[in-house]
C-alpha cells in the first residue's frame, strides 16, 4: 500500500516537470517552423519587390510618319529591300519633329538615346503586319531606352537615380510626361522574346520554351527507362550479390553533385557520339542521367508499397508474373512514379552545373522551335542576367526567378493533383 | 483513368521524337572570354536584328577555355570565333597548328580596365600599384635585400601613413576568373617591378618572379567573392570600408553606388584609360578560323557589323556599354586587314 503510495507520488512530483518538458518540445518545433517561413518570407519579399518593377517598361508616344523616301523601302514584299532599310531614322525623325531646337551631334546624339536601340525594328515589325501604313502618320507607343526606364522607373518612387541621364534628357523627360506621352505599360516583351543585351527588349520566352524542351526530352527518356529499371529490380531480379551491388550504385548515384553527370555528356554525348552542342536534345540527354536514380528509387518505393495480397490474389487466380505487374502492380503504383518523376524533374529544372559542361549556358537570341535548335534554360537565364553590368537587369533577374519559381510551384502542384486523383488507400 | 494517361504518354513521346530536325548549322558559335562576352553579344544581336538571319549563339567559357574548344579542329562540331581579354599565346597557337587550325585572322577590338572601387559614401583612395602589391600580395619583400616575409601589413596606413587607417579588405574574383589574371598581371605585377630585386629575377628564375608576384594573400585581407560583380558592388555599399576590384563597365553603371581609386594619381575613366594614362587596362581581342568563312553563314556580316564605325569607334555602341575603343588609326588599320581577310602569320610576339 505504501508503496503504491510512494509511486504515485512520485509520479505526480514528476508530471509537472514532465508536461514543462513537452512544451518546450512543442516549441522548440514551431519555432524552428517559424524560422524557416521567416526567410521564406525574406526571399519572396526580396524577389517580388526587386522584381515587380520588370512587369512594367516606361513607354513614350511620337507620331510616326512611315515615309517611303525615309526608310528606303517602296515595295514591303521584298525582303532583302525591308533588311536593308533604314529604320532607325523613323525614330530619329518623328524625335526631331517633337522637340523643337535640338542642334549639334551631342544633342542628337542624346536625343537618339532616349529611345530603345530595337525601337526601329519594332516599328518594321509593326508596317509588315499592317502594310497599309506606309506613308501614314501614326501616333505609336514606342520603348524607351534602359536607362531612361531606370530612370523614370526610380522618379514615380520618389528617389531618382540621374547619374546616367543629362539634364537635357531629363528636360525632355518632363515634356513627354507633361503632356502624357511616357507612361508605364505592361511589358508584354518580357514574355514574347528571346535574351538580349539591351534590358528594355530583354524576354523569358526563350528560356522558358528552351526548358520546355529540355524537360520534356528528359521526361521521355528517364521516366520509361526508370520505371523499366525499377519494376524489373523490385519484380523480377533475383535477390544475389550482383543485385544488391546494382542497388547500392543507384543509391549513391543519386547524392553524386550534377556536374559530374554534365562531364559524363559531354565525354560521352558530344565527343563520342557527336550531338552538337547547346541544343535541349543533348540537355534532355544530360538530365536524363541526373535524374534517373532519383526516379528509380521513388519508384521502387512506390511499387514495393502496393501490398503483396493483390500480387498473391492475382496469382491466385492463375495471371503469370507479367500479368500481374502490367495489370496490378504498375497501375497502382503509377501515382506514387509520376509524383517520383515530376520531382526528379522538378530538380532538373533549377539545374546549371551540368549544363554548363554542354554549352547551354551561352548568349542565345532566337526562340528555340524544336529540340535541335540551340537553347538556354530558365535558370541560366537567371545566371547571365544576375551578371550583366546593366543597372536594369537586376529587376529582370528578379522577375525571371518569379516565373522559375511559377513554373516549379505548378509542377509541385501537378505532382500533389496527381497523386490525389489516383492514389488509393488500403 | 488508365486510358487518359496513355494517350497522354502517347502523344508526349510523339512530339519529343517527330519535333522538326534541323540540319548540321546554320548560325555562327562564338565561345571565349566573359570580359568580351557583354561587348561580343551586343554586336552579334544587332547583326542578328538587322540582317534577319540566325543571330551568333555565344557561350563565355573564358579566355583559356575558348583557345582550347576554338583550336580543337575544323569542321562544324567546332566554334568559329573564340574571343579573349589577353593575346593568343604561343602554346595556344601550336596547339590550333597542330590540330589544322592554321589560318587564323587576329582582331584587336578596344581596351577594358579594371578598377579598385569603394563605396561612394567615402572618399576615393589614391594607390599607386606598389602599394596595391604590398596591400595583397602573399608575401612581401623584407627589410634585407632578396627577403621575403609574410605580409605583415594590416591596414592601409601600415603601408603609407597618408592612406587611412582602415583594416585593408579588398574584395575581387577568385583565381579562375579572367579579371584576376589580369590584375595579377596588371596591378600586382606592375608594382611588384617596383621593386629592383624582384624585377631582376624575371631573367633569371622566372617561375619565382611569377610567384612573388602573382600569388594574392589568403590571410583573409583579400576576399574572393565570385565571377558576380554585381555582387561585389552590392556588398562595397554595405561595407563602406572595403574595396573591389572588378571590370570598368560596372563601375561605369553604378556610378552613384561606387567610385574608383585613384591609380598614380590617375581617375579610371574612359578617357584615361583609352589614352593608357590608367595603368590597370588590358587588350581584347577575337580570334577568326579563315577556312569557315563561306561554309558558315554570317561570318562576313557579322565581321562588318563589328568593325563598323557605328559598333567600334569612339561613339559606337560598344563605347556605350563600356568597352574603351582603340584610336582612329588603329582601328582602320584593323578594319581594313580584318575584311581582306589577312591571317597572321605566326611570327607575332605572342
Amino acid at each position: 500500500m505504501s508503496n503504491a503510495n510512494n509511486s504515485l507520488e512520485r509520479v505526480q512530483a514528476s508530471l509537472a516537470r514532465r508536461y514543462r518538458a513537452e512544451r518546450r518540445f512543442v516549441w522548440y518545433g514551431r519555432l524552428a517552423v517559424m524560422f524557416a517561413l521567416l526567410f521564406v518570407v525574406i526571399l519572396f519579399t526580396d524577389i517580388i519587390s526587386k522584381g515587380a518593377g520588370a512587369f512594367r517598361l516606361t513607354y513614350a508616344r511620337l507620331d510616326i510618319t512611315f515615309d517611303p523616301a525615309l526608310i528606303g523601302v517602296n515595295d514591303l514584299s521584298d525582303r532583302a529591300v525591308v533588311a536593308a532599310g533604314d529604320w532607325d531614322s523613323l525614330v530619329k525623325t518623328a524625335a526631331r519633329a517633337r522637340f523643337d531646337g535640338v542642334s549639334g551631334r551631342k544633342a542628337k546624339r542624346e536625343l537618339n538615346a532616349l529611345f530603345s536601340s530595337g525601337a526601329g525594328y519594332d516599328l518594321k515589325d509593326l508596317l509588315l503586319e499592317n502594310p497599309a501604313w506606309l506613308g501614314q502618320t501614326k501616333s505609336l507607343w514606342l520603348l524607351v531606352d534602359d536607362d531612361i526606364d531606370t530612370y523614370f522607373k526610380s522618379r514615380l518612387d520618389g528617389e531618382a537615380y540621374a547619374a546616367r541621364v543629362s539634364e537635357r534628357q531629363i528636360d525632355w523627360i518632363d515634356q513627354l510626361v507633361e503632356d502624357g506621352d511616357m507612361e508605364l505599360r505592361f511589358n508584354q516583351t518580357f514574355f514574347t522574346r528571346g535574351d538580349s543585351r539591351e534590358p528594355e527588349q530583354a524576354g523569358i520566352r526563350g528560356a522558358l520554351v528552351g526548358s520546355l524542351f529540355t524537360l520534356l526530352v528528359a521526361f521521355c527518356l528517364s521516366f520509361p527507362i526508370g520505371v523499366g529499371a525499377a519494376v524489373y529490380l523490385e519484380e523480377f531480379a533475383p535477390k544475389s550479390r550482383w543485385t544488391e551491388f546494382i542497388e547500392v550504385n543507384i543509391n549513391n548515384l543519386a547524392a553524386v553533385p550534377s556536374i559530374i553527370f554534365g562531364m559524363l555528356g559531354l565525354a560521352v554525348f558530344i565527343n563520342f557520339f557527336g550531338v552538337p552542342r547547346s541544343i535541349p536534345l543533348l540537355g534532355g540527354m544530360v538530365l536524363t542521367l541526373m535524374t534517373l536514380p532519383t526516379i528509380i528509387i521513388t519508384s521502387r518505393a512506390a511499387i514495393k508499397s502496393v501490398p503483396p495480397s493483390i500480387r498473391e490474389a492475382a496469382l491466385g487466380m492463375g495471371a503469370s508474373r507479367h500479368q500481374v505487374v502490367l495489370h496490378h502492380v504498375l497501375p497502382l503504383a503509377l501515382p506514387g512514379m509520376l509524383t517520383g518523376a515530376i520531382i526528379g524533374m522538378a530538380q532538373a529544372l533549377g539545374e546549371t552545373a551540368p549544363l554548363l559542361m554542354i554549352g547551354m549556358i551561352a548568349f542565345i537570341v532566337d526562340v528555340p522551335t524544336g529540340m535541335m535548335d540551340t537553347a538556354t534554360v530558365l535558370p541560366v537565364q537567371i545566371f547571365l542576367w544576375s551578371d550583366s553590368p546593366e543597372r536594369a537587369f537586376v529587376e529582370k533577374t528578379s522577375a525571371a526567378i518569379m516565373v522559375l519559381l511559377g513554373f516549379l510551384i505548378v509542377m509541385n502542384m501537378a505532382a500533389v493533383l496527381i497523386r490525389k486523383r489516383l492514389e488509393r488507400r488500403w | 483513368m488508365q486510358k487518359i494517361i496513355q494517350n497522354f504518354f502517347l502523344v508526349l513521346c510523339a512530339t519529343c521524337f517527330l519535333a522538326p530536325m534541323a540540319q548540321a548549322r546554320d548560325s555562327l558559335e562564338i565561345v571565349g572570354s566573359s570580359t568580351v562576352y557583354p561587348f561580343a553579344t551586343v554586336v552579334a544581336e544587332r547583326y542578328g536584328r538587322a540582317s534577319g538571319l540566325a543571330t551568333p549563339k555565344i557561350e563565355s567559357t573564358g579566355s583559356g577555355g575558348g583557345m582550347k574548344l576554338f583550336c580543337s579542329g575544323l569542321g562544324t562540331s567546332f566554334p568559329d570565333i573564340t574571343n579573349s581579354s589577353r593575346r593568343m599565346k604561343r602554346s595556344e597557337w601550336d596547339n590550333c597548328q597542330a590540330n589544322g587550325v592554321t589560318e587564323i585572322i587576329e582582331v584587336l577590338i578596344g581596351f577594358d580596365g579594371i578598377v579598385l572601387a569603394n563605396a561612394a559614401s567615402t572618399k576615393p583612395l589614391n594607390l599607386t600599384r606598389r602599394e596595391v602589391f604590398l596591400a595583397l600580395a602573399a608575401q612581401v619583400p623584407g627589410e634585407a635585400e632578396g627577403q621575403l616575409i609574410d605580409n605583415p601589413y594590416q591596414k592601409w596606413s601600415d603601408i603609407n601613413p597618408a592612406l587611412p587607417g582602415t583594416r585593408i579588405e579588398v574584395m575581387g574574383p577568385p583565381p579562375t576568373s579572367g579579371t584576376r589574371d589580369a590584375f595579377a598581371e596588371l596591378a600586382l605585377e606592375g608594382g611588384c617591378k617596383a621593386f629592383l630585386w624582384i624585377a631582376a629575377l624575371k631573367s633569371t628564375d622566372k617561375n619565382r618572379y611569377k610567384n612573388v608576384c602573382h600569388t594574392v594573400r589568403e590571410d583573409g585581407h583579400y576576399i574572393e567573392s565570385g565571377e558576380n560583380d554585381n555582387l561585389i558592388v552590392q556588398k562595397l555599399e554595405a561595407n563602406p570600408d572595403s574595396l573591389g576590384v572588378f571590370g570598368f563597365s560596372f563601375l561605369d553603371q553604378n556610378e552613384d553606388k561606387v567610385q574608383g581609386s585613384l591609380i598614380e594619381g590617375v581617375t579610371p575613366d574612359f578617357e584615361s584609360i583609352a589614352d593608357k594614362s590608367y595603368p590597370i587596362s588590358r587588350p581584347l581581342y577575337f580570334y577568326i578560323k579563315k577556312a569557315h568563312v563561306g561554309v558558315v553563314p554570317g561570318i562576313e556580316g557579322y565581321l562588318k557589323e563589328f568593325v563598323s564605325e557605328k559598333a567600334w569607334g569612339m561613339d559606337g555602341y560598344l563605347a556605350e556599354k563600356g568597352m574603351i575603343p582603340l584610336g582612329d588609326e588603329l582601328r582602320v588599320q584593323y578594319a581594313e586587314s580584318v575584311l581582306k581577310l589577312i591571317p597572321m602569320k605566326g611570327d607575332e610576339s605572342l
